[in-house]
């Protein structure tokens, strides 16, 4: 036995912080007004938030026109004509949205498009739900594919038909863009695999080739090429759909880009866990669904939303070769005579669609991300 | 190349050697990594193999799964030939388990989704006795409280006795092990190694490179040692740390010694 002895170190007690360091005003003092220079910017960029704020407000609220009387020929304007420059002619939105949202689609069927978008958005909560991430929600995306075919076309079931051409608004938008990333993903997986893939060279050129030629064209010149010069190489008489060409194109547009974001989450993957799951005696194909991309995919989340972000808005290029997505339509609606000069505000409600989606994708990705964390967390 | 030493055991039993390297060559590029390496591992027979940073010995290991792949020679693993015949690589590795240095366990997987994996996806075990089986084992790696946890959550010592039960769970006839203990701090190797003994008293067969010579000492039946690809000289422990025959061996031991 030793003869030293321990000397016994008290625990350290429990104490809360100084008062000095919580609280609003003790935030405020740490962030905003650290240093005189801070003080200053802060002020500054204070006095700009207030500036900026009040003149949206007294714009876009307090000299707003809200409701215009009927004319003989349509909507009378002249309160709002009167108003531009002081204030936002709101008036615009109930006069206008069906036509924002749906396009030239026929007025009395108008319905149909808006049960679309009640079905995209029952599908996109359902989806976003991992409790059902499973086989059967695939299912469920086929049958609500087959029930957006229907209701939009018509045709069947005492719906009368609606040509493509006439489709537009928000349901275009939503169609390519949801369809576009569903079949990009896949296919992106694919090529990132083919293109880390050691023992088939062909196949690996195929890849390099596709991402490389994708990528080094502007999504624009192939919705060209998708809309004018691919139906001149079928024969006489077959065509394909505009608006499923255009779809063709963003899909193969949009797998060229995801799937460099995939094979960056391969690459970041230890090289361990595959030599792991190959010494289990795993065959590739288990090894890559079970091991290799849960892990892989986790990691690039944030990349990924990134590009499913900018290929939602991507979409409205179509407008260029004539498809009515939802940018287009609502341009369409201020062609109007009675409402040529109210671009803004429909620039506007665009943003504030377009922005509600987006930032919908951003928050479920980030909560998306944090409930994935777990394993990683110590 | 002590042929006589490497036969004693495989050469007693009538049973056939479980792993058999013969004259294996592998070259990086033109650096050569494994030089005729010729070896045979008993049946049930527990193998050190110690050396020197780079001399080959986790490349040989790896080749015995086929991890890596060699170019000239034969190895031939529980009486099957590993060549490109992907059958073949399978029946090998569903009976080779194998324990890295860095653990590898998956992260995204709780520890009993770790060990069941394998049996369910390869085996096709039912889940209800893959769970059960995969129990076992971390009851005898000593941790099935942890169970629901994830690879994250523990300790290296603790995720290295993981990796081992997951190996086990496939109910291998030979355990490889490449340096199990090199990534752990010093008060996790022991119980890491305790686990390792254990699982020699069962009469696995293993193959072990490893620097702890008194794991070498106490569970090995034969220790080779390996220097620039090659295996310089190989027997039993005490021979080996005591009377070592050649220059290369005493230098290493005195190196190792000193670093103690």
């Amino acid at each position: 036995m030793s003869a030293t002895t321990t000397t016994h170190i008290p625990a350290a007690t429990r104490e809360r912080p100084p008062s000095g360091l919580v609280g609003p005003v003790a935030w405020m003092r740490a962030n905003l007004f650290g240093s005189w220079i801070s003080s200053a910017v802060s002020l500054v960029l204070l006095y700009v938030i207030l500036r900026a704020g009040w003149s949206l407000l007294d714009w876009g609220v307090i000299h707003a026109v809200w409701t215009v009387p009927q004319g003989a020929n349509g909507a009378d304007t002249t309160a709002c004509r009167d108003a531009i420059g002081t204030g936002a002619c709101w008036a615009l939105v109930p006069e206008k949205y069906r036509f924002i949202l749906f396009g030239f689609y026929p007025f009395a069927q108008q319905w149909r498009p808006a049960i679309v978008i009640v079905l995209f958005l029952a599908m996109f909560a359902i989806s976003a739900n991992r409790r059902f991430w499973r086989i059967e929600l695939l299912y469920a995306w086929l049958v609500a594919l087959v029930a957006i075919g229907v209701l939009m076309w018509g045709g069947i079931l005492g719906m009368p038909y609606v040509a493509q051409d006439q489709w537009g608004g928000l349901p275009i938008t939503l169609i390519l863009a949801t369809f576009g990333l569903a079949f990009a993903f896949p296919l992106a997986i694919l090529v990132a695999l083919g293109r880390r893939s050691t023992g088939m060279p062909a196949v690996k050129l195929i890849c390099v080739v596709y991402v490389e030629l994708i990528r080094g064209v502007p999504l624009i010149s192939l919705l060209f090429m998708a809309s004018v010069l691919f139906p001149l190489f079928l024969p006489e008489g077959i065509d394909i759909d505009k608006l499923l060409r255009a779809q063709v194109a963003i899909i193969l547009f949009a797998a060229a880009y995801l799937a460099e974001v995939v094979r960056a989450g391969l690459q970041a993957l230890p090289k361990g866990q595959g030599e792991a799951a190959d010494a289990l005696g795993l065959s590739y194909g288990k090894k890559t669904l079970l091991i290799v991309l849960p892990q892989a995919l986790k990691l690039v989340i944030p990349p990924l939303v990134n590009t499913f972000i900018g290929f939602f808005k991507d979409t409205s290029l179509v407008l260029i070769i004539g498809i009515f997505d939802l940018l287009k339509s609502g341009l369409t609606a201020v062609a109007d005579p009675n409402w040529q000069s109210f671009g803004t505000e429909v620039y506007i409600l665009l943003a504030v669609i377009y922005f509600a989606f987006c930032f919908a994708m951003s928050k479920y990705s980030r909560g998306l991300e944090r409930s994935l964390d777990r394993g990683h967390r110590r | 190349m002590s042929q006589t030493a490497t036969l004693d055991r495989a050469g007693t039993s009538n049973e056939a050697p479980a792993i058999v390297l013969d004259k294996v060559n592998k070259w990086y590029g033109t650096m050569h990594v494994l030089r005729d390496v010729t070896m045979t591992v008993g049946q049930k027979e527990r193998v050190v193999v110690c050396g020197p940073s780079g001399s080959g010995k986790s490349t040989m290991i790896r080749c015995i799964n086929r991890l890596e792949t060699h170019q000239e020679g034969h190895i031939i693993v529980d009486g099957t030939e590993l060549t490109d015949d992907l059958r073949a690589l399978d029946t090998i590795r569903r009976e080779v388990g194998m324990v890295f240095q860095s653990f590898n366990l998956f992260p995204h997987l709780t520890i009993l989704e770790n060990c069941t994996l394998a049996p369910i996806w390869v085996r096709k075990t039912p889940k209800a006795e893959a769970e059960e089986i995969a129990m076992e084992y971390l009851r005898k790696v000593k941790i099935p409280e942890q169970a629901k946890k994830y690879p994250g959550q523990l300790s290296g010592g603790q995720q290295q006795r993981v990796a081992i039960a997951r190996a086990l769970c496939m109910k291998p006839k030979i355990m490889l092990f490449d340096e199990p203990t090199s990534a752990l701090d010093p008060e996790m190797i022991k119980e890491v190694l305790d686990t390792m003994i254990g699982l020699a008293e069962t009469g696995m067969t293993m193959v072990c490179v490893t620097h702890e010579m008194g794991f070498a000492r106490q569970v090995a039946d034969r220790v080779v040692f390996m220097d620039r690809g090659e295996i310089v000289e190989s027997g039993p422990p005490t021979k080996m740390f005591e009377d070592p025959q050649t220059d290369r061996l005493k230098l290493f031991l005195s190196q190792i010694l000193r670093g103690h």
